[in-house]
């Protein structure tokens, strides 16, 4: 490969890497950070309510002691789309959560993007926007420079 | 030689500030959702994508918008989660604010998008399930919706809060308004046989234009050009006019794409419930607004210490 190949190759691995960067920015809402977590716990609630779905879930920190966390999801007009529906949990079940975001304060509450089934199915979700990062392809056109 | 050297080192420069992120994301990064998503409609039977029907291009029939229609771009394009489509609150899509507009607007604490505040400071009224209103229903959560023609009126159902509005067509012009509506008053001609134009007043100015707390007096007027391009598509267009509060009139939509839905579709409910929105607000505002208050006093305590 000679130099100008390589060349080219690296400046698109370069700007590759720069348009990820969208995906990997932060969500915008002041009361979460963006955090990868990942717990194991059992269900207590599976809310399939507006504006948005909510997962309780008790685990146990590494101390013994069981922390009520509260997972936030999507609306359930999206979640159906992601193949959720309101019976997809039920208290007793044993879950894995994967969360985006957790809050900011320290709470015990987290944005989810992933959720593993008792059987180890892997449901994921598109997080908090709605996929608006996506679903915009024109707005920059009317942005003012 | 010059020119490789200047590649690997912007290449190696890149990784090192890249490469923790990427790293980090690699296993749960983001999920492009058209990957994932398939479309359900409210009797729960997965149809297509609206951007994976078959397309019909044949020309529009005349004078006629009824049918259910949803964001040609896909049902999730009409969340708006972060303002009018046309005026994402990203910081690079000012208003054209009076004064008395901006002080307005920076009363509005709004929960989504540049600028946005904590969850228990938002003082959104659709977050107490305060009525969503007009123009909102049309730049937020704008999903699934049916417009029916009758010889006097024509409705527009909505997905979104289960509401709808009717747009008189019988030739009477606005009332002497007295009494604000959540949904105004609205009145609709045909200015081709393509294009039915509808003006909105008699707005309730408790309501925000979107989800960003963009504001409004009781003197808005809302114009909503509905262009139906061909039997498939048609473009919405929503022009704010308020003069009191912006400089100009602003496009919160312009051409906003609407794909005809088949005619079997459900359109499934989609409701702010007082009861659920408590429970969300006490799950998870209150909740993140008590544990920071504590964290905030565990700092002072701390700070008081090492004096």
């Amino acid at each position: 490969m000679n130099a100008n190949v390589k060349s080219i190759v690296l400046v698109t691995i370069v700007l590759s890497l720069i348009a990820c960067l969208p995906l990997l920015a932060h969500h915008g809402n002041a009361a979460y950070e963006v955090k990868t977590v990942t717990l194991k716990g059992t269900v207590t609630a599976w809310l399939w309510t507006n504006p948005h779905v909510l997962l309780k879930l008790d685990v146990k920190d590494d101390g013994g002691n069981i922390v009520h966390w509260v997972g936030e999801l999507v609306a359930p007009s999206n979640m159906i789309n992601f193949g959720f529906t309101a019976g997809t949990l039920k208290p007793g079940d044993e879950i894995t959560i994967v969360t985006s975001d957790v809050a900011r304060s320290g709470a015990p509450i987290a944005r989810l993007a992933q959720i593993v089934l008792p059987n180890g199915q892997i449901m994921k979700t598109a997080g908090k926007y709605d996929g608006n990062a996506f679903a915009r392809r024109d707005h920059e056109a009317n942005a003012v420079k | 030689m010059h020119k490789r050297f200047l590649a690997l080192s912007i290449a190696a420069f890149a990784s090192l500030i890249f490469a923790p992120a990427v790293a980090m994301h690699a296993q749960y990064a983001p999920v492009n959702p058209d990957e994932l998503e398939v479309h359900v409609d409210g009797w729960n039977r997965p149809i297509p994508r609206i951007d994976q029907l078959p397309k019909n291009s044949a020309p529009a029939p005349r004078r006629d918008i009824s049918g259910t229609w949803e964001p040609a771009e896909g049902w999730r394009n009409g969340v708006q989660a972060q303002g009018a489509y046309n005026y994402p609150m990203d910081g690079k899509h000012p208003l054209p604010y009076t004064p008395e507009g901006e002080k307005a607007w920076k009363e509005h604490k709004y929960g989504d998008g540049f600028g946005s505040y904590p969850l228990a400071e938002v003082n959104d009224p659709f977050k107490m399930c305060d009525p969503i209103g007009f123009p909102r229903i049309d730049l937020h959560d704008l999903r699934a919706i049916q417009i029916v023609q009758t010889p006097k009126k024509t409705l527009v159902v909505y997905e979104n809060d289960q509401v709808w509005r009717s747009i008189w067509t019988d030739g009477r012009d606005f009332p002497k308004i007295t009494e604000p509506r959540w949904y105004g008053y609205s009145i609709g001609k045909w200015a081709d046989d393509y294009t039915f134009v509808v003006e909105t007043t008699g707005l309730d100015e408790r309501t925000w234009i979107d989800n960003t707390g963009r504001p409004h007096t009781k003197d808005l007027k809302v114009e909503e050009q509905f262009h139906r391009v061909n039997h498939d598509l048609m473009e919405l267009t929503l022009t704010i006019i308020d003069p009191k509060y912006y400089t100009k009139p602003w496009n919160a939509l312009d051409k906003y794409p609407l794909r005809l839905q088949t005619d079997s579709f459900d359109i499934r409910e989609m409701v702010c419930s007082e009861s659920e929105a408590e429970i969300y607000n006490k799950e998870i505002a209150e909740e993140a607004a008590a544990a920071q208050n504590q964290k905030n006093q565990t700092q002072k305590d701390q700070n008081q210490k090492n004096k």
